[in-house]
């Protein structure tokens, strides 16, 4: 606190101003630089105090059905990938540490380093989500879905292909298409100011397929690990899928199709299994290298589909917030790129900030409860 | 005390002064410049009209709820009809009239004036409150013209899970959802604005009681509603997709969604109450021309109340199936909080006492406020212990006693302080006599609506039915002939305000003889509220505000 005083307090008011009151950069009802940033300051603070108090909902439910059912928490956590969660947790762990050096870029008015840091920011949170989206996928594929749409089928064998990475990438495909094509007109009109905002904008349109290509090696590489230890009948599928991956083909839907018709009498049984289990009968079959945990009724509806209930909630409330964060950090990027920042005013860059740290901090608690149990 | 010495910032009292011709209300013209407006004063007399719909549509349900109970049996309505009116009168009341109510409307009016600053700290912010809650507003009306909501306000599961009106569940929650971060961001700008931005001068013990109580429900608005937010979020995505959280055919609780609404919901009864109380403060102290008993005990019961609401959620749950010793627990806690709320009425009659009372409008509806809040906090303590509990639990006796609270404590109030301070917002006098008379009618009416219904429930009238056993046909008929007579005394005090903007003579600064800053500004207070930074005294001294007859009010002398 004394140090921002003492960054507050030297500087005097810009002169030149009409209203040498009221520099633009302070708003008409505060008295002064200090209470502007103060008021700014305690309010993200409380607000950070909702969200906690948001998230704690869903902790305690955690907590409440940890604690009734601990071997279904155990038995599904190993579905999650801890490879992903632990490069995750390093991306957002980098990401805090370029957004609180933006903060310092700010109030040193190093506005272009302040640019870079924001995009850096930007591009980490990107990758997040890009693991992100490989791992709901891959979930939802293999129907490990929440509550009563949980039709897992843990033999190793996939379903016919139901397109769940193209549909999610959709929307952060249109994103980046039109970074690109803002870009290019930064670009074309010379524009110094669209430059800057373009520029980190369409790296992190890029990240996240970064983050998505990541993703889809290292998710085909723990499942071919896992195809070796166990059915060597389904080890050749296993690899055709990394064959995929590896090529990074968009033709994926396409042939995988053709790949699972000779295993459409597998999807119809799953078909048929999911119906049974409909009906309570816990009539699934679970691969022997999965089964970790003396009790085999976990895998059905009411046990399992909880666990991934809590996982989505909890996840996806934590990517929503991500998305939340990667606005205001754009908005941030706009404000940068007009060098609005200097050491009075960098109240926005300061309380961004605190909030990117948070979610962060969400995470970091998210992490081993949900991906290392085991 | 120099400051206190000091003369105040615009002395001299003239007619030109009093009566200003350019003020925030035709500061600018045209529906944007309301629209858009970032002044807070313009904001709360939005939020003042919102909230005043809401009720006239919620006491519509109301009215319509009493009249189907005129018979034990082939009311009006269908029982389908029936489950969806007293749902809507609920959630309308509750979320949109009671919580935004005194908070929303007047405390954004008042806060800054009170507090001497220009504007809160987020005026943004504040208008993105306001939008929030218009979208709250619009989603609950969907609820209600599409399918039409029937599972009491209260959202318990797994009803709401299985009950045919999926649509309206999901409007409605959502509704709940936005209108869960409309109060949030109300409290969070109040608590920055009293923290950050009070003028040299204004300690922390020089705040109006009233800007305490708000301190003390922004508190609780900011850590109770969030929990709210994501049970209703977790709600929805068990209708959409059965997540199976609160759903027990998928091994989950119903109980924990009772724990999780009511984490919120009970603090929430404070949201409710405790601005009602900072406005009996207010108007106690001023139409007594006294300053008020026990300021400081007042200050730290209001805190001590929204900390102590946060632990006693349980005591709506004793019958829903909690551990024994939890239960005890829950009750205890739930006794602790009648000790603050005993220190203000005390306060309250230790202020009136040897002070000099000005029976009008305002002091009418807080002396009702006394009475009906202090019945309706009495009765909560057989509601609070175990064992009357299991008799008590879902009968008319816990509708009487939350609507002497709710509705004699939080709407008595709020009418009082729009009484009191409507002179200031509009800048007109309202008809004292016809405003006594609404008052009167609305307290005889109240007691004549509720009064019968502790019999009732005592008697074992289980609430929210349709129908009933014939012998309790005469009290219920008292109880609607007490509604009507309720509803039309505050018809009578809408008449009485409305009818003030078309020939109400001009008011006074001071109209009542305040000491807290806003009645040192003109009437109606001009856009930036304060021209320089006032001079902060104590806001109950009345020993240097006099009447003067020149200007009709009391001015402060010099």
């Amino acid at each position: 606190m004394t140090a921002i005083q003492e960054t507050l307090a030297p500087v005097a008011i810009d002169h030149a101003d009409h209203h040498h009151e009221h520099p633009s950069w302070l708003a008409h009802h505060f008295d002064d630089a200090e209470q502007q940033y103060d008021s700014g300051k305690l309010g993200m603070w409380l607000f950070l105090v909702t969200e906690v108090l948001f998230f704690s909902g869903m902790f305690c439910a955690y907590a409440l059905y940890r604690n009734r059912n601990p071997e279904v928490f155990e038995f599904c956590s190993s579905f999650l990938n801890e490879k992903l969660g632990a490069i995750n947790t390093g991306v957002l762990l980098f990401s805090s540490l370029t957004m609180a050096w933006a903060v310092r870029a700010a109030q040193l008015r190093q506005h272009q380093l302040l640019v870079g840091m924001l995009g850096a920011t930007l591009g980490c949170a990107a990758i997040f989500l890009g693991v992100k989206a490989v791992e709901y996928s891959h979930k939802m594929e293999i129907g490990l879905l929440p509550g009563k749409l949980y039709v897992a089928q843990l033999d190793g064998v996939h379903g016919p292909h139901k397109g769940y990475l193209e549909f999610i990438c959709t929307i952060p495909a249109i994103c980046t298409a039109l970074c690109a094509a803002y870009a290019i007109y930064a670009f074309a009109t010379k524009s110094l100011f669209h430059q800057r905002v373009a520029g980190p904008m369409l790296v992190a349109g890029l990240c996240f397929f970064g983050g998505v290509g990541l993703g889809q090696y290292l998710e085909a590489q723990e499942e071919a690990s896992k195809g070796h230890g166990g059915h060597g009948g389904h080890q050749e599928h296993h690899a055709m899928v990394e064959g995929h991956v590896e090529h990074g083909s968009h033709e994926h839907a396409a042939a995988s199709e053709s790949a699972h018709t000779a295993e459409n009498k597998t999807a119809s049984e799953m078909a048929a299994n999911a119906s049974i289990a409909m009906g309570g009968s816990p009539d699934v079959y679970i691969a022997p290298n999965e089964l970790r945990t003396p009790n085999a009724d976990v895998n059905q509806r009411s046990m399992a589909g909880l666990f991934f209930s809590i996982y989505y909630c909890m996840t996806g409330v934590h990517a929503i917030h991500i998305i939340g964060g990667m606005i205001v950090i754009t908005w941030l990027i706009v404000k940068a790129a007009r060098q609005e920042f200097h050491e009075q005013y960098f109240g926005p860059v300061d309380n961004v900030g605190l909030y990117w740290h948070l979610v962060d901090f969400i995470w970091i608690y998210l992490f081993p409860l949900l991906y290392l149990i085991t | 005390m120099s400051v206190l010495d000091r003369p105040i910032a615009t002395p001299g009292y003239s007619e030109a002064d009093s009566y200003p011709s350019h003020h925030f209300l035709n500061h600018s013209k045209g529906f944007l410049s309301w629209a858009l407006t970032l002044d807070h004063k313009r904001i709360g007399l939005m939020y003042l009209v919102g909230v005043m719909a809401s009720f006239a549509l919620g006491g519509t349900f109301a009215l319509m709820i009493r009249i189907h109970l005129w018979n034990f049996k082939d009311g009006w309505l269908s029982n389908q009809t029936y489950n969806q009116v007293f749902t809507l009168h609920g959630a309308i009341m509750v979320f949109l009239f009671i919580i935004p109510s005194i908070p929303a409307a007047l405390g954004n009016f008042l806060l800054p004036v009170m507090l001497g600053t220009k504007d809160v700290a987020f005026p943004r912010l504040n208008l993105g409150s306001f939008y929030l809650w218009v979208t709250g507003l619009i989603l609950f009306l969907t609820a209600l013209s599409v399918t039409g909501l029937d599972t009491g306000w209260t959202f318990y599961t797994p009803y709401s899970i299985e009950t045919q009106q999926g649509g309206a569940v999901l409007a409605a929650t959502f509704g709940v959802f936005v209108l869960g971060f409309s109060s949030i961001f109300t409290g969070l700008n109040f608590i920055v604005t009293i923290n950050t931005m009070r003028p040299p001068g204004m300690s922390w013990f020089r705040m109006p009681l009233f800007l305490w109580a708000l301190y003390a429900t922004s508190i609780i608005q900011v850590l109770a509603t969030p929990v709210l937010g994501i049970t209703v979020l977790l709600l929805s995505a068990e209708r959409l997709l059965g997540i199976g959280i609160f759903d027990p055919k998928l091994n989950g609780d119903p109980v924990t969604f009772q724990h999780f609404f009511w984490f919120y919901s009970h603090p929430a009864v404070y949201i409710m109450i405790l601005p009602a109380m900072g406005i009996i403060s207010e108007l106690m102290s001023v139409h007594c021309h006294k300053g008020i008993f026990g300021y400081r005990m007042i200050a730290y019961s209001s805190i001590a109340i929204a900390l102590f609401g946060f632990l006693v959620w349980g005591h709506h749950m004793f019958t829903s199936g909690m551990a024994d010793v939890t239960t005890i627990v829950f009750s205890a806690l739930t006794f602790t909080v009648s000790i603050p709320s005993a220190i203000k009425v005390f306060n309250w009659l230790g202020t009136m006492y040897q002070g000099t009372v000005s029976l009008n409008t305002p002091m009418l509806y807080a002396l009702a406020f006394i009475f009906l809040f202090t019945i309706g906090g009495l009765t909560g303590l057989p509601l609070g212990a175990l064992s009357t509990d299991m008799h008590f639990h879902d009968t008319y006796f816990v509708v009487a006693h939350f609507h002497y609270v709710m509705m004699g404590g939080t709407l008595v109030a709020f009418l009082g302080g729009v009484f009191h301070w409507w002179p200031k917002m509009t800048g007109r006098m309202f008809n004292d006599k016809l405003g006594i008379a609404s008052a009167i009618i609305v307290f005889v009416g109240f007691n004549l609506t509720f009064l019968p219904q502790f019999v009732l429930g005592s008697r074992g009238m289980p609430r929210r039915y349709a129908t009933y056993l014939p012998e309790f046909q005469p009290l219920h008929q008292l109880s609607t002939i007490g509604s009507i007579t309720l509803g039309s005394g505050l018809l009578l005090a809408l008449i009485v305000l409305l009818m003030s903007l078309v020939n109400g003579k001009k008011a006074p600064r001071n109209p009542w003889g305040g000491a807290t800053l806003e009645w040192m500004c003109s009437s109606p207070p001009p856009h930036d509220n304060f021209s320089s930074a006032p001079t902060v005294g104590d806001p109950y001294d009345f020993s240097t505000i006099e009447y003067d007859a020149r200007v009709g009010g009391y001015v402060k002398r010099t």
